[in-house]
């Protein structure tokens, strides 16, 4: 049967015409109730004094004072800078530089040995964040218990401390890190392993060396799965706090954007939880979430995966 | 010359091992900690910080009463997540698949864009849609097991983490769809089998490997999840092993860190076997694009 009759045929079957909405219904309930309901509630909530303090009744509309007051706070572009070193670090030798290298690395050697390390690397994601932490708060611990003391800097005969405390920035970095990488070492390894065996062989019979052909066929080749990696992985590192949350709390300097928003909100250290500067904080966030995501589908050749069905029902 | 071949072939294992040392000596650590007095970095030592002190009384928490509260907790969410997201994505992934209706692409964009859309700027406003729930009446705080749909309870919680785990079912669901043969529906149809049959009895049979990747990875999710029952129930340590774990983590000096050792390693070997077991289902959702933390 030709398939373009296929495509178009109709079957006069148990089809209601309603059916997809009753398929699609608790989806979009629950869509509706915590993606839609909670963007609006973020937008409208900075809008007000909502607190601790006035409760869910006694607060007022104080229209953009909220914003006036992140743009006037003394700590606001703290947070900001410490975010953007935070994401570009993270992001530069991490989840580019290091899934870069995985993935060179684990696509060079024998097959069977380069999918077991890929393995290894993949992990830290899958393990519970807290668990996760607990090996780096261990790894940084002071002399004698601390792995970091023991192996390192004690047989270099150099003091010993908490590294944690002494290289916050570091930790965060290294935590956020060795769970972002294994997305790049995912997207580039198969990008690596598409490439076609006759190009890899005749750059090898034109004598050009390795590091000749990461740079003229293998990195020209990973250019879409690149520029993927940057944008998702930016909004990703901007707005993910959980780590950080777990490791120091925000202590000793590292308190980036959203965990700042999570902590005024939320945090219950506080006595009085200001949830209307929070969420002013947090629309920031969900401001650029939404303008990014919508760049994605639209770049990201969204057309191109959507396949008409082949069944209609009257 | 020799040198150079020696050089080429070890040069990327050694580059490789050096990089994923970290995380190797991380779950080497866990691993040796549990079953000893204390750790100097991996050096197994006891009280006088003599190497040795093999023991296993840092298992001793197995004998409390809590561990094994928060561990049904966990286990409660982490199943109920796993069904309620399957299910959903299904349903919804089918439609999307196999069915022509009015706004079918706008649905489609939509959940692509809220794949891509980072959740967890979402948390402090879903903080009073969860208040809002815990005011209806049996929903809200009345049911048994879960507790409820609200505030401070763990079907809160369930009912969050698998709203925010579904763009990511239903695309990948609707992938799964996509790959079926359209021939078996089709006869189905025309037999004059409702689509709901259709879907139960013909559809979801063959999607089985997709339905055991998701499971597997939403099982795996709500096991370790810590943000959303760390932000939603009011006593934290007492609500899911993560959150007992981050509260023991953080009284806890590095001293007697092997005890607290024990307790990851009690949540991280389910975690552990799945993935050793599964990993081909596994990779099948990595590779389909997670975002998650970093």
């Amino acid at each position: 049967m030709n398939p373009d009759i296929e495509m178009t045929e109709k079957t006069t079957g148990g089809g209601g015409k309603y059916d997809w909405f009753w398929f699609l219904l608790p989806a979009l309930i629950l869509v509706v109730i915590f993606f839609f309901l909670p963007i609006i509630i973020t937008f409208f909530i900075s809008g007000t004094n909502m607190s601790t303090a006035t409760g869910f009744q006694n607060w007022k509309w104080i229209g953009l004072k909220n914003y006036q007051r992140i743009s006037s706070h003394p700590e606001t572009l703290e947070h900001l800078w410490l975010t953007v070193k935070y994401v570009a670090f993270t992001l530069v030798f991490f989840n580019l530089g290091m899934s870069l290298v995985i993935a060179l690395l684990t696509t060079h050697i024998s097959r069977g040995v380069g999918f077991l390390f890929r393995a290894v690397w993949l992990l830290p994601r899958i393990t519970p964040v807290v668990v996760y932490v607990m090996m780096w708060r261990f790894i940084a611990a002071d002399a004698p218990y601390g792995i970091l003391n023991q192996i390192i800097i004690k047989p270099l005969g150099l003091k010993t401390a908490n590294w944690l405390p002494m290289a916050p920035f570091l930790f965060i970095v290294l935590v956020n890190g060795f769970i972002g990488a294994s997305f790049g070492m995912i997207l580039f390894s198969s990008a690596i392993e598409s490439i076609p065996k006759d190009l890899m062989m005749a750059s090898l019979v034109d004598g050009s060396s390795y590091l000749q052909r990461i740079r003229y066929l293998i990195i020209p080749h990973l250019r879409w799965p690149l520029l993927f990696v940057t944008t998702f992985q930016t909004l990703s590192l901007m707005t993910s706090f959980e780590q950080i949350l777990v490791l120091t709390d925000g202590a000793y300097n590292t308190e980036v954007w959203a965990l700042w928003a999570y902590h005024k909100a939320l945090s219950t250290y506080s006595g009085n939880l200001q949830w209307g500067f929070g969420t002013a904080l947090a629309a920031i966030l969900v401001t650029i979430g939404i303008v990014m995501a919508v760049i994605y589908m639209r770049y990201f050749k969204f057309e191109e995966l959507v396949q008409e069905p082949k069944i209609e029902t009257q | 010359m020799r040198f150079k071949i020696f050089f080429s072939r070890f040069v990327p294992y050694l580059l490789l091992i050096v990089v994923t040392l970290p995380i190797i000596i991380g779950y080497v650590w866990i691993l040796i900690s549990t079953f000893s007095t204390r750790t100097y970095g991996l050096l197994p030592v006891d009280k006088a910080g003599r190497p040795g002190g093999w023991t296993l009384s840092n298992w001793s928490f197995l004998s409390k009463p809590e561990i094994w509260m928060v561990t049904s907790n966990t286990f409660i969410l982490a199943s109920g997540l796993t069904i309620g997201v399957v299910v959903v994505s299904m349903m919804a992934g089918y439609a999307l698949s196999r069915i022509k209706f009015p706004g079918r692409k706008a649905f489609l964009s939509l959940t692509l864009i809220l794949h891509a859309f980072p959740t967890v700027t979402l948390l402090i406003a879903i903080y009073f849609v969860l208040r809002w729930i815990s005011v209806i009446p049996v929903l809200g705080r009345g049911l048994p097991i879960i507790g409820g749909f609200g505030y401070n309870t763990l079907g809160g919680v369930i009912l969050v983490s698998l709203a925010l785990q579904l763009p990511l079912g239903i695309w990948l669901m609707k992938g799964f769809f996509d790959n079926v043969s359209w021939d078996m529906e089709r006869a189905a149809l025309i037999d004059g089998c409702s689509r709901f049959r259709t879907w139960r009895e013909v559809m979801v049979p063959q999607i089985r490997p997709g339905i055991a990747a998701l499971s597997i990875f939403s099982f795996i999710q709500g096991w370790g999840s810590f943000i959303i029952p760390y932000s939603y129930m009011v006593n934290a340590n007492r609500a899911t092993i993560a959150t007992y774990l981050n509260n023991l983590l953080s009284e806890t000096a590095p001293t007697n860190y092997s005890m607290v050792a024990a307790v990851g390693l009690f949540q991280l070997l389910p975690v552990l076997v799945f993935y050793i077991f599964t990993q081909k289902y596994l990779l099948s959702i990595f590779a389909g694009g997670v975002k998650g933390a970093a």
